[in-house]
């Protein structure tokens, strides 16, 4: 994400580090799943508020694609959605929050990196959102392309990742620009929202959501190339490889049964469909669950009360909600993306 | 003729010119012409400030009022394109929202709960400041006792199940207080009889509360991490008020006793809260802190603030009361004492009314400054007020330009009324007391 500056980075990087070697082994040696079943709930560190990953709605239930993965490992665990109590967390507290057990998961829109994993003893066992870095331009620019950005102003937020991302690829792609920088990401698109820059750039998935709040939406287009990597995944502990197997497979299970047209409405007919994957996604065939610590009907717990990933993805950020963000590389492998469920069996 | 004095030296010869008589002119015509426009540079500013509301007013009016949208289900009532004229401030928003900037995430059927959280708060502070309410007396003990274990109880569910073997080491350790409390007055030679009674008091208060949180009400149980919108707001600010008065005279007393140990702990309190910034002291809280405790042991997300405010508030408050008794003359003191007075008598009935009078700005200023000061909780994750409208101000439901101008108009709407209702009551409580000596 975008969202720190790398001294900032560096800081908290220096200060989990150390702190995170004391404590991670003694919070992590007992076995999450048996502590989570204890309880009784799930802990879930999410978003203090991302269009179409974590908001709350006019009645304070949580909303978004983020918000219903930790839903749909409470529903594999207990068999019901809502026993998860969800933890705000800034951005600099996540990892400490997830070091300390004071959550099980943090499913937050945090990007995976090899730092993260072997620094922080993290895991991320599955990207549940693609994200990099996009444009947006004015139709009227008449541009259809970000290489044909060349000697365009650009608006963008200080002291981001953005910012350096943005100076690489004009570099790499040999092209003049002009930055127009702001301390807030608000400020930023106000800007280019009057008319003070010819594009603006950000996250992709923060693209969709900032469009929203121009004066005139259909106005401006998002360029299709994606200039950075940003695979969003949710975090575990390292050392509890059970636990970090059943956030997996959710995920898994989720494209899975999108893959094998599994869904929140059909998914007791399926149990009995003759196909063999779908025998043993449903468990109506092996005892797949069973060897993670969950019953055999993990995955139909999923589905029935969450949906596959399509159907969450659709519901939270794609056509079906405000943002209509695209798949692109969030569509299944058999269509051309990049999430690729590994199969149960 | 008692020639040696030289009359002329000091009486007048002559008459006094007669002064102009008093400006009698009435009438606005004849105020503005005095305060407004008394001289040329009196003249030149007041136009300039006329100016500058010009320039400012009327858009703000336009904005807040005339092109603001007051009823819509979505963004489309916002926004200029599809409601078809300019759109100023999107109340409809607000009123869509009003529900979550209120209580957050708190269960809807368990609202009815915050709204009794509410209600007790208002009884409570309407019976300390309404100067002629009944009692005033039991409001104190209501405000600083029972208010916070039935708002405690309300919003929690009270039923903290702490089991026969708390009750049992309860009992032990109490009796022992009592006896302690007896042993020491033995060996003070003073009253052994009312050390006891005090004692035993105390254990019975703090009995009763634990008591009344341990009973099973009925209610469910609503974590603190559902809590939220105005309701953590007021509640952060009324614990800080509720603790740092008490605890700040306190611990200005404790800084200037005496007593050695007494005086180095209030001091190295004061200087140590009042040394470090209120973001470091909720970020030590809330992301530090469980770090330094082990695994399976955590403190409330909720409650880490607040305990980190009430000492942040106390430190301030101790300093602002410190000054209002270094204000005190030394003759105050030695008049108490030698009426007889002991020392909590002389304090509590000659010098905190005074002292404390003379700081009501000062303790005054200090509420506002934290009510204010609430805000800063958002950043470790508490969705007070200002956490829940910039949550809300992404919804795509409700994207639309003006959406985060209309959640923050909200916001300062709120503080303000808040903050100036406190200034406007200070300053009538200061002309009531001060009546004797009004400068």
């Amino acid at each position: 994400m975008g969202e720190y500056t790398d001294m900032k980075k560096a800081l908290v990087t220096i200060a989990f580090g150390l702190t995170a070697s004391l404590f991670a082994t003694a919070a992590s040696a007992q076995a999450t799943l048996n502590s989570v079943k204890q309880k009784g709930f799930l802990t879930c560190g999410s978003n203090t508020g991302l269009a179409g990953f974590g908001v709350p709605d006019a009645q304070g239930n949580w909303t978004g694609l983020d918000v219903e993965f930790c839903r749909a490992i409470a529903a594999a665990i207990f068999d019901d959605p809502t026993k998860v109590r969800f933890i705000p967390l800034a951005a600099k507290d996540r990892f400490t929050a997830l070091q300390s057990g004071e959550v099980d998961v943090l499913s937050r829109n945090s990007t995976a990196t090899m730092s993260r994993e072997t620094q922080l003893g993290l895991d991320f066992p599955a990207v549940n959102y693609f994200d990099g870095q996009g444009f947006m331009v004015r139709k009227k620019l008449g541009v259809s392309s970000a290489k044909e950005l060349n000697g365009a102003s650009i608006c963008t937020q200080q002291g981001t990742t953005t910012e350096l991302n943005l100076a690489d690829y004009f570099r790499a792609n040999n092209m003049k620009y002009e930055v127009v920088a702001f301390a807030t990401s608000d400020e930023t698109f106000k800007a280019y929202d009057s008319g003070r820059c010819d594009a603006f750039t950000t996250d992709a998935s923060g693209l969709y959501a900032e469009r929203l709040r121009a004066s005139a939406p259909d106005d401006h287009i998002v360029l299709p190339e994606i200039i950075s990597k940003e695979p969003l995944a949710p975090a575990v502990r390292h050392g509890d490889n059970q636990w970090g197997d059943i956030v997996k497979f959710t995920h898994m299970a989720m494209l899975n049964a999108e893959e094998l047209g599994v869904t929140k409405a059909n998914v007791e007919q399926m149990k009995t469909a003759d196909n063999p994957e779908i025998k043993r996604l449903l468990g109506t065939e092996g005892k797949f669950g069973e060897a993670v610590g969950l019953t055999n009907d993990w995955a139909v717990r999923i589905i029935k009360h969450v949906g596959n990933y399509g159907e969450s993805f659709e519901r939270n950020i794609g056509e079906g909600s405000r943002l209509k963000i695209k798949r692109g590389q969030n569509a299944l492998w058999t269509k051309g993306g990049l999430q690729y469920g590994i199969p149960v069996r | 003729m008692s020639a040696a004095v030289d009359m002329s030296r000091f009486v007048r010869s002559e008459k006094v010119e007669a002064l102009p008589p008093p400006n009698l002119a009435r009438g606005p015509i004849a105020w503005v012409r005095e305060n407004l426009f008394s001289g040329p540079f009196n003249t030149i500013l007041t136009l300039a400030v006329l100016y500058l509301l010009y320039v400012i007013i009327p858009p703000i009016v336009d904005f807040l009022f005339i092109n603001a949208v007051w009823t819509g289900s979505d963004r489309d009532a916002c926004r200029a394109e599809t409601a078809g004229h300019p759109v100023g401030a999107c109340w409809a928003f607000v009123i869509d929202k009003i529900n979550y900037f209120v209580y957050g995430s708190y269960p809807g059927a368990e609202r009815w709960r915050v709204d009794g959280f509410f209600i007790l708060l208002a009884v409570g502070v309407a019976w300390l400041l309404w100067l002629r309410a009944p009692r005033r007396d039991l409001g104190a003990v209501y405000f600083f006792w029972l208010f916070p274990v039935l708002s405690y109880i309300l919003l929690t569910g009270g039923n903290m199940d702490l089991g026969g073997r708390f009750w049992l080491g309860f009992l032990a350790v109490g009796l022992l207080f009592v006896a302690v409390m007896g042993l020491a007055a033995y060996l003070l030679k003073a009253s052994i009889r009312s050390a006891v009674i005090i004692g035993a008091v105390i254990l019975a208060v703090i009995g009763l509360t634990l008591g009344l949180v341990d009973i099973d009400w009925g209610l469910d149980h609503v974590p603190t991490s559902l809590w939220g919108g105005i309701l953590v707001t007021l509640l952060v600010a009324t614990v800080g008020i509720v603790f740092s008065l008490p605890f700040g005279v306190l611990l200005a007393l404790g800084r200037r006793s005496r007593l050695p140990i007494v005086r180095m702990g209030s001091v190295i309190f004061i200087e140590f809260v009042r040394g470090v910034p209120l973001i470091t002291v909720l970020i030590m809280a809330n992301t530090m802190l469980p770090l330094f405790l082990p695994g399976d042991m955590t403190v409330d997300r909720l409650a880490r603030p607040l305990i980190g405010v009430a000492f942040f508030a106390s430190a301030y408050m101790a300093e602002v009361v410190r000054g209002g008794l270094q204000a005190m003359p030394k003759g105050q003191y030695e008049g108490a004492m030698s009426l007889g007075l002991n020392y909590p008598q002389m304090m509590i009935f000659i010098i905190l009314p005074q002292a404390l009078r003379i700081v009501i700005p000062g303790i005054v200023n200090t509420f506002i400054g934290l009510f204010k000061d609430t805000s800063l909780v958002a950043i470790v994750g508490i969705f007070d007020l200002i956490k829940t409208i910039e949550a809300s101000r992404i919804d795509p439901e409700w994207a639309a330009p003006t959406i985060s101008y209309t959640g923050y108009a909200f916001a300062a709407l709120f503080y303000f009324i808040f903050c100036w209702g406190m200034s406007r009551y200070s300053l009538g409580v200061e002309r009531r007391l001060a009546a004797g000596q009004n400068r």
